[in-house]
């Protein structure tokens, strides 16, 4: 369409201008978890070191790194294997049970999107207290679900409207239950928003910090979030192997990005758009 | 034939957000008239909560700071937003590289952004020493004057690639037959952004300053990590009041006031957007079905 336009110059020069302010702190953090220790007081931040290295690496993975990023996989798998079962069997009520109860469940669910999450810390703390649940990695699951299921439900909800009656109707005939139903005609068709929206919740638990800032304290129980943060007070003056943590944790997220380009950007804007 | 699931299907959605996200919900409003340190039982406490904090001058300052955090971190990311969105939203090669690129900051979690900004920003060893320029080897994070300004920036930079992307989407949305028209009748590349561009995207304007107006509300994390509400409480921002005020000085009960004022501004935020999209949302639905 725009093959035969002037070239845009103020357009490219913000372009670019804009693409240096987004790189040069990526790049910044890479370099500078290559070097040592000694090297960082010494060299100039943004030439890369003279003998690379990956002795920060070291240090990081030798601080229980590992543990951490293993208790972050938990997390975030069991958020949203959680947040996905529930919220496709909710939305498959939304979508088939055209009863008021149907649509008081879509409209009570649809509230909880504009809730923000860290103007309710101080009840659900309260909460996970008295369920038992402190320090523990249940306790940043159960409210990590809650708080991923209105926008789940939104997507799928909107999703499953758009299959067509005839299928529902055929299965039926043919003497499916809705459980039946559910497992092999919904799952399979909406496996490209499932995957969408999974990918979604996948990145806000998996970056998320307030609930395990507030729910949790022990190393046991230790996300890369807060591992980060933890080692800002314990690595103190050793700034590449703050650095070379941040990269480790990043690192899952881009390799994601790499693969899945497009579900995550589709992911990140799905149920705003339009 | 009366078919159709039986609603037990949506019991474990609903007992998950109900209990926790709609009983805080509520409960951020009774705890607002008790007193707790977080530790012992609440006890009722009547409206002293809400005199505390309404007299409290760290916290009106919290909101005078929110307010100037909201206000300069729209100026900066809607028209950076729009303009990248509308940049890359062309399907040139080049510029679908430079928009993988953009994409970058969304990757990282606050405490990851938090932490690389903090080094680049070490008026030492960050990237003011680097250029050998003094104006820029400041102590950005420890002088007051400045450190509300790094926070609007550092916000900007993890935020503004999301908007951009709902830019970009909005603009791909623009039919090409009225830039076509537009180019027939003689418009110029500013006059087709001013005249097609930018009224074809009112409704992305309005989706993306909302979540920006009530992102402001959530930033929670980020100054967290980067500052801690400092120097001298020039970054101490609303939500990062409410949790200090709760979890270092375990005074739940004025915590959870200023939680209910965070609840209020965002719901009235998002219930605002509502209005202003939801007649879109409706026409572009049935167009899909």
């Amino acid at each position: 369409m725009a093959a035969r336009t002037r070239p845009n110059v103020p357009g490219a020069l913000g372009g670019w201008l804009w693409l240096a302010v987004t790189v040069l702190p990526v790049y910044y953090i890479v370099v500078t978890s290559l070097r040592t220790q000694a090297d960082y007081y010494e060299a100039n931040p943004l030439v890369p070191p003279s003998d690379p290295t990956l002795a920060a690496y070291g240090r990081v993975l030798d601080a229980g790194f590992l543990g951490y990023f293993a208790n972050s996989v938990v997390v975030t798998a069991g958020a949203v294997a959680g947040t996905l079962a529930v919220s496709l069997m909710a939305a498959y009520v939304v979508v088939r049970g055209r009863t008021r109860f149907a649509r008081r469940v879509f409209q009570t669910v649809l509230l909880g999107i504009a809730i923000p999450i860290q103007a309710t810390i101080v009840p659900v703390y309260y909460l996970i207290v008295q369920l038992g649940l402190y320090d523990t990695l249940a306790a940043l699951v159960l409210p990590s679900i809650a708080f991923a299921i209105p926008l789940t439900v939104l997507i799928l909800v909107n999703f499953l409207r758009d299959v067509p009656e005839d299928l529902f109707a055929s299965m039926r005939v043919d003497g499916a239950g809705e459980w039946r139903i559910l497992w092999s005609l919904a799952l399979p068709l909406t496996r490209p928003a499932l995957i969408t929206v999974g990918v979604y919740d996948a990145l806000q638990v998996w970056n998320g910090f307030l609930f395990p800032l507030v729910l949790t304290q022990s190393e046991s129980t230790r996300v890369l979030p807060m591992t980060l943060w933890a080692f800002e007070g314990a690595f103190g003056v050793d700034v590449p192997g703050l650095l070379a943590a941040v990269v480790l944790s990043v690192l899952p997220v881009a390799a994601v990005y790499a693969v899945a380009r497009r579900q995550l950007v589709a992911g990140l804007t799905a149920g705003f758009g339009r | 034939m009366r078919g159709g699931p039986t609603p037990w299907m949506a019991a474990p959605a609903l007992v998950l957000f109900g209990v926790f996200a709609l009983v805080p919900l509520a409960g951020v409003v009774v705890l607002s008239f008790m007193s707790w340190d977080g530790l012992g039982a609440p006890g009722w406490a009547g409206a002293d909560n809400w005199v505390n904090a309404a007299a409290d001058p760290v916290t009106r300052n919290a909101v005078w700071l929110t307010v100037k955090l909201t206000v300069f971190g729209f100026l900066f990311q809607a028209p950076v937003s729009l303009l990248l969105g509308v940049y890359t939203a062309s399907r040139t090669r080049h510029r679908e590289v430079l928009a993988v690129l953009y994409f970058l900051p969304l990757l990282f979690s606050s405490a990851a952004v938090a932490l690389t900004f903090k080094g680049l920003l070490d008026p030492n060893f960050g990237f003011g020493s680097a250029l050998d320029l003094p104006l820029l080897a400041r102590d950005w994070l420890g002088d007051p004057d400045l450190a509300l300004g790094v926070v609007v920036f550092v916000v900007g930079w993890s935020f503004i690639p999301f908007h951009a992307l709902l830019y970009q989407g909005g603009v791909r949305q623009i039919p090409a037959s009225l830039y076509e028209a537009a180019r027939i009748d003689g418009a110029g590349p500013l006059a087709q952004f001013l005249h097609i561009t930018l009224p074809q995207l009112k409704y992305t304007i309005v989706t993306s300053s909302t979540l920006m107006l009530v992102g402001s509300l959530t930033y929670f994390d980020l100054v967290f990590v980067l500052t801690a509400g400092g120097p001298g409480g020039a970054t101490r921002i609303l939500p990062l009041d409410m949790y200090l005020t709760g979890f270092r000085s375990y005074d739940m009960g004025q915590a959870s006031a200023v939680g209910v004022v965070l609840v209020a501004v965002g719901l009235a935020l998002a219930l605002g957007l509502n209005r202003l999209s939801g007649a879109h949302r409706m026409e572009s639905r049935q167009e899909g079905a």
